[in-house]
């Protein structure tokens, strides 16, 4: 992507959050939404429109996990190691995804098709064991289940995905 | 006109839009997120798509949690005038089936039904009311989950929504007002269970012109869902609860705050705080009464700590979500140095019912000093997971046995995990405690914000231990060395010893570290940090000795391998390191 649209995007992502208290993190959180990670020059944008240091801005971005300093895979897979997720089988389901896409814990697979993260709870327990693929969740996930989302991210390889 | 007038006409037209849907035969899908994962979306679709195909007059909505989790994705059918039919764990192919069934009457035929509920019956179908499962529930602040189209701010009006808003912008003085929830005895539902009244006055007492409520849906706490459940079944609950907190404090502006990530509930705490303002709910002025109060939806990064109330309020600021000193408490000093008041999502969900049916009503309901009902999420080897509002006074076991249906494995209950990981866990005995807030602290058990996670005797409570120790070293946010080494140096010597290399003194190191954080660390996260560990040595003992003496998990449930996420650092890309002689200044 070139610089100029690049920074576009980020410069459209800050300057058009619809609520009206904008701050550091508000704004991080919009370019993530937007681009999926965050560039240097988001950090710069950031800083010179909330009219603080770099290093201010460094520091939420940082601090709060979610935020990731280059491309995500296209794809995004998330699996829930909460304490319900844990006691249903998180750990057999974490083993499996790590075969199925070749990683030793969360990253990037070698194609950078797949993003694997650990999610601290879903949110839906109830249906516990649960993944994410692409924000999309899937409940009582079973190992076959999650061979088949896998092989399905694989097939799709960079097209789709969670980016907008 | 007056503000009764105005909401007169308000409730009118919404009872109007309610009445012409009403005479349509309507489906309702369940869509939060335990529907979401049971894949209740691609059901929807089938739904809509089949419905629009066959030219079928039918209203196919979406509707929040009802609370079944177990039985989703859950669609009900209703005929006018007729009660709700409930299909259970409906899929897409079944979808041309249940429209055959509305069509035909013969609603048995259509797959698995789990009841009817509301007036009326049909055919042989059982009543939902007449379970185990509704029976001992009290649904208030859960009133319209599953119920009302979390979309519709006119559903919600025309049962009944508003009409406390109303009541306490008319009717009722500052004081009246806190005086009536002081007098329900409603009590904080995020853990700390302080008199909601009480804390109101002390915002009350400010005059500064810039004061807050926020709403706390920040719910970290794996294993609870009600705080995201109730926004997304039922947003305007938390609206209207937060407007009337707004106006007994004199407040003048509401933050809702969200994890970034939960795509449900953060769209439809939205899509309600933009609806009340078009009907002129919120904004300036409010049905003419001279009070105003504006809100909007405030967003956080990855972090449980920014639950914690003044973590809160700094990453509404913008900033890193590490706790403050206090004081200044947030009642003198909160959010941009203002007076603030923060609050639970539950906590806020039950205030329009209380503010309507008065707060009497409310107090003669649950057991004791705990008024009211518990909102819980059981979860684990259950049979039946879900949300469930019961009254204070019940049992963990009638909860746990009668309502979740007991171990889903089979065998008994080992443990129960609650109120969150800092909760620590609990033992079978626990299944006689009455949920009660003073009972259960004198028997050792925290209630926190109402999730229970069920386990079994094939669980080593070493393994559950080290689970929700790695959550709390990953989620320590670095502020107080206690906590941030401690957190980590509790996690190395628990792995060690599940891996049955422990050592003999790791007890009592866990123990010295455990101490450490209680006394040095700020927030409750290093307070509480050692809870984990402490109540599984209380408890289960046992399974640490056999793990160190005999080397071996009791189980066969701890694993080698420890797979747990590790805090990201940035990774390193060339040429971002600052330039030569730019210092740490920066370059715009």
């Amino acid at each position: 992507m070139a610089d100029d649209a690049l920074r576009a995007r980020i410069v459209r992502a800050v300057t058009e959050q619809p609520q009206p208290t904008v701050t550091v993190l508000s704004s991080l959180l919009a370019i993530e939404d937007e681009l999926g990670w965050i560039p240097q020059e988001a950090i710069e944008e950031v800083a010179s429109r909330q009219s603080v240091t770099q290093n201010d801005v460094w520091a939420v971005a940082s601090f709060y996990p979610n935020f990731r300093f280059s491309p995500p895979g296209t794809h995004m897979v998330e699996v829930c190691w909460g304490p319900t997720c844990h006691l249903m089988g998180a750990q057999r389901l974490l083993e499996r995804v790590h075969d199925a896409l070749g990683l030793d814990g969360e990253g990037d697979t070698a194609d950078g098709a797949v993003t694997l993260r650990y999610n601290t709870c879903l949110g839906a327990c109830g249906q516990a064991p649960v993944v994410s693929a692409d924000h999309h969740l899937l409940g009582r996930a079973s190992a076959e289940a999650v061979d088949a989302l896998v092989a399905g991210l694989r097939a799709a390889g960079r097209n789709g995905g969670h980016q907008r | 006109m007056t503000v009764a007038e105005k909401f007169q006409s308000i409730q009118d037209a919404a009872q109007a839009h309610v009445a012409a849907q009403e005479s349509r035969t309507r489906i309702r899908v369940g869509v939060a997120l335990c529907g979401h994962a049971a894949g209740a979306f691609a059901v929807l679709d089938a739904l809509r798509g089949e419905a629009a195909s066959r030219g079928l007059d039918a209203a196919v909505q979406e509707v929040g949690c009802i609370g079944f989790c177990y039985a989703e994705p859950l669609v009900d059918v209703q005929a006018p005038g007729g009660p709700r039919v409930f299909y259970r764990n409906v899929t897409p192919q079944q979808v041309p089936t249940i429209l055959d069934a509305v069509a035909s009457g013969r609603w048995q035929d259509a797959g698995e039904v789990l009841g009817t509920l509301g007036e009326g019956s049909v055919d042989s179908i059982a009543r939902i009311e007449d379970g185990d499962q509704w029976r001992l529930q009290a649904r208030i602040a859960t009133r319209n989950c599953g119920s009302v189209d979390p979309g519709d701010i006119r559903e919600y009006i025309a049962a009944g929504g508003y009409a406390g808003l109303a009541k306490s912008l008319s009717d009722m003085t500052q004081e009246e007002l806190i005086e009536e929830i002081k007098s329900s005895g409603l009590r904080g539902r995020g853990g700390a269970a302080f008199p909601t009244g009480v804390k109101w006055g002390f915002l009350q007492g400010s005059n500064r012109p810039n004061k807050y409520v926020l709403v706390n849906c920040e719910e970290g706490d794996p294993g609870a869902y009600n705080d995201k459940g109730l926004i997304e079944s039922d947003p305007h609950t938390v609206v209207e609860g937060t407007i009337i907190a707004g106006r007994a404090t004199g407040a003048n502006y509401g933050y809702i705050f969200i994890r970034h990530g939960h795509d449900g509930p953060i769209d439809r705490a939205k899509e309600a705080i933009l609806q009340a303002y078009e009907q002129g709910l919120l904004g300036e002025d409010i049905l003419g009464s001279g009070f105003s109060f504006d809100m909007e939806v405030a967003l956080t990064g990855d972090s449980y700590v920014a639950g914690e109330e003044t973590a809160l309020m700094e990453a509404i600021e913008g900033k890193r979500s590490m706790p403050r000193f206090r004081p200044p408490f947030p009642a003198q000093a909160g959010v941009w140095g203002n007076p603030s008041n923060i609050n639970n999502v539950k906590t806020l969900a039950y205030v329009p019912e209380v503010v309507r049916l008065g707060g009497e009503w409310f107090s003669e309901i649950g057991y004791e000093r705990s008024k009211g009902t518990a909102i819980l999420c059981l979860t684990g080897d259950v049979n039946y997971p879900g949300m469930y509002e019961v009254p204070f006074g019940l049992t963990l076991g009638q909860v746990v046995n009668d309502i979740a249906g007991g171990v889903a494995s089979g065998g008994a209950v080992k443990l129960l995990q609650t109120g969150g990981p800092l909760g620590g866990v609990l033992g079978p005995d626990s299944l006689e405690i009455t949920l009660d807030y003073e009972l259960m602290s004198q028997a050792g058990a925290i209630l926190g914000s109402g999730g229970i996670i069920v386990a079994s005797e094939d669980v080593c409570a070493v393994d559950l231990a080290w689970n929700m120790v790695a959550f709390c070293q990953y989620e320590s946010c670095g502020k107080c060395f206690p906590c941030r080494l401690g957190m980590t140096h509790l996690l190395d010597t628990l792995e060690r010893i599940a891996s049955n290399a422990g050592r003999a003194a790791d007890l009592d190191l866990m123990r010295t570290i455990g101490k450490t954080m209680g006394m040095g660390s700020l927030c409750g996260h290093g307070q509480l940090g050692f809870n984990p560990i402490s109540s599984s040595l209380r408890h289960f003992e046992e399974d640490f000795r056999v793990h160190l003496e005999e080397g071996r998990c009791p189980t066969g449930s701890c694993t080698a391998r420890f797979h747990r996420p590790t805090r990201t650092s940035p990774t390193a890309v060339a040429g971002w390191y600052v330039e030569e002689g730019a210092g740490t200044t920066p370059k715009a």
